[in-house]
């Protein structure tokens, strides 16, 4: 029994810190989904180059953790400010294939350029001294960094949360998920709160691409390897919900962990499995709204 | 209303009826891509394994034009039936069984099958969470073939594959001559197939569902039903691809299903332009044609460009090539 | 067959606490000419939705000319001859105005099954689609894309389109909105000259369409019916007055 006891809390935990890791990746992409309908299969790309930078300003120009980590988040949020000017406000609002074949083309590329850039291998993080190693609780050891993750990850999602409920900006966005017409017909500067939404789902995904260095590894096909779960967690959450990818990432997080550990041979087949299962139950995932 | 009127009226109809009623008739630049294919059989006697493995990925292509370019439906899986049909027939080629047409029509039934059974499901949905479930088929199916590695090789891929001469006559020789024709005559069944679907009255309502779908419903079509047949059609013909791909090059590997493959596709079909037919015709032997000349001097750099053009075509050349030139046609006749 | 040509029984739809159909009970007599009006947001559109099958009702009947279709698909229920157009133009843009009549009689006539045979064989559809489109003085933009019409004129096609499949019961849901004022003649002519055996609801917010088309009036205020009756009886209708026209006399 303390046996199981044991592997449960293992697996909890696991599934808990990848949970933080993909909730914050996908968030961006819930929102983007929910408030321009835009489909951007590249917003991988962005959690990608987070973790690229993180390690690199960490390896190369020895910054310490933090600083390399907010400078991460700071050079994809700009970086995904000139996409969106240059690329994605061409196609808002319109057809979803040609959103779907842009944000492809923009995978294909950060594929290429990551290669010429970093090299074919992938990045390992090393996270700082401080938060190697393990750390004991309540008589147990749980390894340091994930802890770490755990925790910044549940003040991250409880800082959003906050965030979009009391802020004025966080009112505009409900308002615009929920009803864009009548957003603009309000006032709502619905252009710039794109972009404004754009840059913070994408600082989001740099800052879980950078975390979560540990979990997803950072290569040159991240935006195409990962892509799934990242899709995953938005449909299943429901589109455009805040709250549901984070069940969602829940439900992807502990299942995929404990199937891993429990039933190692059958690799991501339980997951995938699950997904159907939900979507075929609810078309229109957890939390969306239903017709 | 007069007489006088009411003739004229006859003659009209009978104009417009007729200018409707002959789209589908064949025009004479339907038969350059088969020119050009024998053409260069001739004029690229070095290059007969390539042209094969394009001829086969334009079936590839033009199944997945059916999909996204006429029924509306965007997925990211269609690796998943050119994965099923690559297994189909290497599978059976490294078991006994040598005979490639048999190998096809079984790669062809079993990806038909996968199509319309996942169809039932993912087809339910439309926008990111049809994107999400192709996705997810595809993956599941390129889980299942790395974990199941006694039948498929794992992520070695399947080797051993033996196949006997066509008719008993033409063996698959190291030149691709025989692979080239074999490919060529595949794909011309298929683009007959394909070609008549399109015309018929079941392709023209599949144009009315990827143009309107509530008015479809609207008019009382079936519309769930219509997207299940063409999903499965379009899943045998990808499937039949995979096969000759097997076939032809003796090797089938877990990148046969890989999101990687599905999307090179779009990319292909894209560049020629979608919902066009002869999209596929243009897009891919571009694409593998620059591809073979490219990665020989610079391979990192390939996917770097290629996602750059991509990008530049949707956001600059709507329609890929063909659509640039219909609209330079366009603007040529309304001078 | 004296069963009214459409009709509905108890009829409610609740998304969550709101409620959009409040125990609707309404009854479209074969042939009728019979107008549904409210304020904005009073239900109309959503009653159409649950009539046509775009959604489930939450609970009560809905009986075409007295069979239950309550638990219909929406192909279904065009098949047996209930179709409606949208409010705002819902044609196939791109294809030509022929094309979007073509795909519809193609559709009634079960053609659209055919995947082997080129289209074009089936000529008699073509020359019933032309034909339609004649008396609507359609026909010498036949081959033209839609998109490339005044709004006024895809109106028609949309009615067009709608009269193709050969219904019994037809719902036009606001069939003037955003037609310029010039161009709503047109189409209340076309209107008023559908076959007499089609029985046709319409919703509308052009007043002028509805008491010169209509023979009955239903008032729909917050997803209840308020009041039934002639247009002579509307117009005086004190509590019509009051809800919907905008005027309290106390």
């Amino acid at each position: 029994m303390s046996e199981f006891l044991s592997i449960a809390i293992s697996i909890l935990f696991h599934g808990l810190a990848m949970a933080m890791v993909l909730y914050l990746i996908s968030v961006g992409l819930s929102v983007t989904m929910g408030l321009m309908g835009f489909v951007n299969l590249a917003h991988g790309a962005f959690a990608m180059a987070g973790g690229y930078t993180l390690v690199i300003l960490m390896k190369q120009q020895n910054l310490p953790f933090g600083v390399a980590l907010i400078a991460a988040i700071v050079i994809c949020v700009i970086l995904s400010l000139i996409l969106e000017r240059l690329l994605y406000r061409r196609l808002y609002g319109g057809d979803e294939l040609d959103q779907v074949l842009m944000t492809m083309g923009l995978i294909f590329a950060s594929v290429g350029a990551a290669t010429y850039l970093f090299g074919p291998v992938s990045q390992s993080l090393e996270p700082p001294a401080v938060l190697r190693g393990q750390l004991n609780f309540l008589g147990r050891d749980f390894p340091t960094y994930r802890s770490f993750l755990i925790l910044c990850g549940a003040l991250l999602v409880t800082a959003l949360w906050l965030g979009l409920e009391r802020t004025r900006f966080g009112a505009q966005i409900r308002a615009s998920v929920d009803n864009l017409r009548m957003a603009q017909t309000l006032g709502i500067n619905t252009s710039r709160l794109f972009t404004a939404a754009f840059a913070l789902g994408s600082g989001l995904a740099a800052l879980g691409g950078g975390l979560g260095a540990d979990f997803l590894n950072v290569g040159p096909n991240y935006a195409l390897e990962y892509l799934v779960y990242f899709l995953i967690v938005v449909a299943v959450g429901g589109l455009g919900s805040i709250r549901g990818p984070f069940v969602a990432a829940l439900i992807v997080g502990v299942s995929d962990t404990a199937f891993k550990y429990l039933a190692p041979q059958y690799g991501a087949f339980f997951i995938y499995a699950i997904t159907m299962a939900i979507l075929l139950w609810r078309p229109r995932g957890l939390f969306g709204q239903s017709a | 209303m007069t007489d006088l009127s009411s003739r004229d009226l006859t003659g009209d109809r009978k104009a417009v009826v007729d200018a409707f009623a002959r789209r589908h008739r064949f025009k004479w630049y339907e038969a350059i891509p088969w020119i050009a294919a024998a053409a260069c059989y001739f004029l690229f006697e070095n290059y007969h394994a390539l042209g094969a493995q394009i001829f086969a990925t334009i079936l590839f292509a033009l199944s997945l034009d059916l999909l996204i370019g006429f029924a509306g439906i965007v997925t990211l899986g269609h690796a998943a039936f050119f994965g099923v049909g690559a297994y189909a027939a290497g599978v059976m080629a490294a078991n006994g069984w040598h005979e490639p047409f048999s190998e096809v029509l079984v790669a062809a039934v079993l990806a038909a099958g996968v199509g319309f059974a996942s169809g039932l499901i993912v087809l339910r949905t439309t926008g990111l969470t049809l994107l999400m479930q192709t996705l997810v088929v595809a993956a599941l199916l390129q889980e299942l073939a790395n974990k199941w590695s006694s039948v498929t090789g794992g992520s070695d891929g399947l080797l051993g594959m033996k196949i006997d001469p066509i008719f008993g006559l033409y063996r698959f020789d190291l030149f691709g001559d025989t692979a080239y024709v074999y490919c060529l005559a595949v794909l011309f069944v298929g683009w007959l197939l394909a070609r008549n679907i399109v015309y018929s009255s079941f392709g023209r309502s599949l144009t009315g569902i990827r143009e309107n779908t509530n008015r479809m419903h609207a008019i009382g079509a079936p519309v769930d039903r219509r997207k299940i047949v063409i999903y499965t059609i379009s899943a045998a013909l990808a499937g039949v691809s995979g096969a000759l791909i097997a076939q032809t090059t003796a090797l089938v590997g877990l990148n046969t299903l890989a999101l990687s493959k599905s999307g090179e596709l779009i990319i292909m079909l894209v560049i020629g332009g979608i919902g066009r037919l002869y999209g596929a015709f243009i897009g891919v032997p571009l694409y593998m044609i620059a591809q073979d000349r490219f990665s020989q001097i610079d391979p990192i750099y390939w996917y770097f460009w290629i996602g750059l053009f991509m990008i530049f075509v949707v956001v600059f050349a709507r329609g890929g090539v063909l659509g640039v030139f219909e609209r330079f046609l366009q603007r040529r006749r309304s001078r | 067959m004296s069963a009214p040509a459409l009709q509905t029984k108890s009829l409610v739809k609740r998304f969550g606490a709101l409620v959009v159909s409040n125990d609707i009970n309404f009854t479209l007599e074969r042939g009728a000419r019979h107008a549904l009006i409210g304020p904005n947001g009073a239900g109309k559109t959503s009653f159409v939705n649950l009539v046509t099958g775009v959604l489930t009702p939450s609970s009560g009947e809905i009986s075409l000319a007295g069979e239950n279709i309550t638990d219909l698909s929406r192909a279904q229920r065009v098949k047996r001859g209930l179709v409606r157009t949208f409010q705002i133009s819902a044609l196939f843009k791109k294809l030509t105005v022929l094309e979007n009549v073509t795909l519809a009689i193609a559709e009634r006539e079960g053609a659209a099954n055919d995947l082997w045979r080129p289209a074009g064989h089936h000529r008699a559809i073509i020359e019933e689609a032309y034909d339609l489109l004649v008396p609507l003085g359609l026909a010498d933009e036949a081959l033209r894309p839609v998109t490339e019409l005044a709004y006024g004129r895809q109106r028609m096609i949309e009615i067009a389109m709608a009269v193709a499949l050969k219904p019994k019961v037809l719902l036009l849901d606001e069939p003037a909105a955003g037609v310029p004022p010039r161009e709503t003649g047109a189409i209340i002519e076309t209107i008023e000259k559908l076959p007499g055996d089609i029985a046709v609801l319409f919703i509308e917010h052009d007043m002028e369409l509805v008491f010169r088309v209509a023979q009955r009036i239903t008032v729909l205020v917050q997803g209840a019916v308020l009041v039934e009756g002639t247009p002579a009886e509307i117009a005086d209708d004190p509590k019509v007055r009051e809800v919907y026209l905008g005027e309290s006399k106390h």
